[in-house]
């Protein structure tokens, strides 16, 4: 196999789900002085999890 | 070692090819999709929109003579299965989602309460100048602070998770009104249907017994200030009396680390023009025990001695990928932490419409002064041009909501054609506004840095999965 994908997720899957609002404000978290949007979670997902 | 990066930019797809740690990672920005790939398909992935399959296969066939053409044919064969699964050049198809994100009602979910303008440091670098925001010491009081989570809740429509953080300033030299100020939240939110969500920021010196179970109880996250090693802290981490606070506070913070069962929690460090080899500091505090590791590059005057300069960048990139193999290497021994840059959840991550958004400054996200003014966000506070309005008599300045709604990835010049603009959602707005004078700008070193971030991230999760190949045979 000479290309192996990592992760199953697509962005487009959250253009209909997404926006809620209820996850995590990314500069309330640890950083405070630069952005960190990509390592928060989707508390939807979170929860189906 | 030597880290190639390619692009692949037009106005409908976006594939960033670049080798990092000895991978070969393909990036489809648009839908997130990662890649691991080999030499061949990574050059025919990096040749396919611009040179013929004729072409490449030619190319590749005298470069790699000990495969065949049968073999290239298949890697284009995957690559156009991966493109119908929308997994490889994928188009841009969230432009028009700019549009449904400005149309939406404005609903507060997240508050920085300013619950001190004094502090018992005087850090060098601190942006709110020993904690006073260029105005005078200030205490909040339990009105004002009562009024500010009422306001939160009535601005917040109908979102359950809100949040709240204590900040300064020194937060802990207000404890007794902080602790007012949760009991009331608590007292109501179950009523109101909310789900309070509580953040202490501290620089540790009045951290005691008292603090840390209170904090267990009620904080959601604590962000414990510190720079690293004992010389970097006590360089610019100083009492008034200019006397380093390492020896004071690592003791307690490990304390409260354990007791926090080493989760919810951030020590979170600065570096600045003096450690521009901070990848040792961070390190220096994992090996202190501490497993939730933040550090962040000086938010500073350009014209000041620690600030960084752009003479700096190729050294800081440098380390983060010292810190990411290293992290790499733990992870494998079982003694793996945590970095805040480097957490990247590529399955459960943000959604499309947070990524485009950014941090809700000014629309999500507003600060509140300890007299009740609201501000965009903590590090606008005590510019007179961004006061939104107060927690009295709510926002005034509407004009400039609706500016900072108009904050995103697609308003930005610069991230028109940049991979990580889904994983930063344009920066930091205030960063922006304090070099270029816009808050829709971008700070170029911001940009560098946060792209090597993203990519040293995305190089561990690749490295995790082959570690978890190798085991499962």
């Amino acid at each position: 196999k000479r290309i192996i994908t990592v992760n199953t997720r697509n962005l487009t899957e959250s253009v209909k789900k997404g926006g809620c609002g209820e996850c995590q404000t990314s500069c309330q978290s640890a950083c405070k002085t630069s952005c960190g949007i990509a390592n928060q979670q989707c508390e939807q997902l979170k929860a189906e999890k | 070692m030597a880290i190639f990066v390619a692009g692949i930019f037009t106005e409908g797809y976006m594939v960033h090819c670049y080798k990092n740690n000895g991978y070969n990672i393909v990036l489809d920005s648009n839908s997130g999709s990662v890649h691991a790939v080999d030499d061949v398909a990574f050059e025919v992935i990096d040749k396919y929109e611009t040179r013929s399959k004729e072409e490449i296969i030619f190319e590749l066939s005298s470069k790699y003579p000990e495969i065949t053409v049968s073999d290239i044919e298949d890697v284009f064969a995957d690559i156009e299965e991966l493109k119908k699964q929308g997994k490889l050049f994928s188009e841009d198809t969230f432009r028009d989602l700019e549009i449904d994100i400005q149309a939406r009602p404005t609903n507060l979910k997240a508050m920085c309460l300013h619950i001190a303008h004094d502090c018992n440091l005087a850090c060098k670098y601190c942006f709110a100048g020993e904690g006073e925001y260029c105005g005078d010491r200030s205490l909040m009081t339990f009105e004002v602070g009562k009024r500010a989570i009422d306001f939160l809740i009535e601005q917040s429509g109908s979102r359950k998770n809100l949040e709240v953080d204590f900040f300064g300033g020194e937060p802990l030299m207000n404890f007794e009104v902080v602790k007012q100020i949760v009991a009331y939240a608590r007292s109501i939110e179950k009523d109101k249907g909310k789900n309070f969500r509580f953040t202490l920021t501290t620089n540790g010196v009045l951290l005691d017994d008292e603090v840390m179970d209170w904090a267990n109880r009620e904080c959601y996250n604590v962000v414990l200030s510190l720079d690293g090693r004992k010389e970097t802290n006590d360089r610019m981490r100083v009492s008034r009396n200019n006397k380093g606070c390492y020896d004071l506070i690592v003791p307690k913070f490990q304390k409260m680390a354990e007791k926090r069962n080493q989760q919810g929690y951030y020590i979170r460090g600065t570096y600045t023009h003096y450690n521009t080899d901070f990848s040792k500091d961070i390190l220096h505090m994992a090996d202190l025990g501490f497993q939730q590791l933040a550090m962040e590059p000086v938010v500073a005057d350009p014209n000041m001695d620690y600030a960084l300069r752009d003479s700096d960048i190729p050294v800081l990139k440098e380390q983060y990928d010292l810190l990411a193999r290293e992290m790499c290497k733990r992870n494998r021994s079982g003694k793996g932490f945590t970095f805040f840059h480097y957490m990247i959840d590529l399955e459960a991550g943000p959604c499309i419409y947070k990524r485009i958004s950014g941090c809700g400054v000014g629309t999500d996200y507003m600060a509140v002064t300890p007299w009740g003014d609201l501000y965009p966000c903590h590090q606008f506070v005590g510019d007179e041009k961004f006061l939104l309005g107060n927690v009295f008599d709510g926002v005034k300045n509407k004009e400039l909501v609706k500016e900072f709604k108009l904050c995103n990835v697609y308003s930005r010049e610069a991230c028109k054609d940049c991979f990580a603009r889904l994983y930063c959602s344009g920066g930091c707005s205030a960063n922006a506004y304090h070099r270029t004078g816009k808050i829709t700008g971008t700070c170029d070193m911001s940009c560098e840095l946060h792209r090597k971030r993203v990519e040293n991230a995305i190089m561990i999760k690749v490295d995790q999965m082959y570690h978890s190949m190798e085991d499962k045979k």
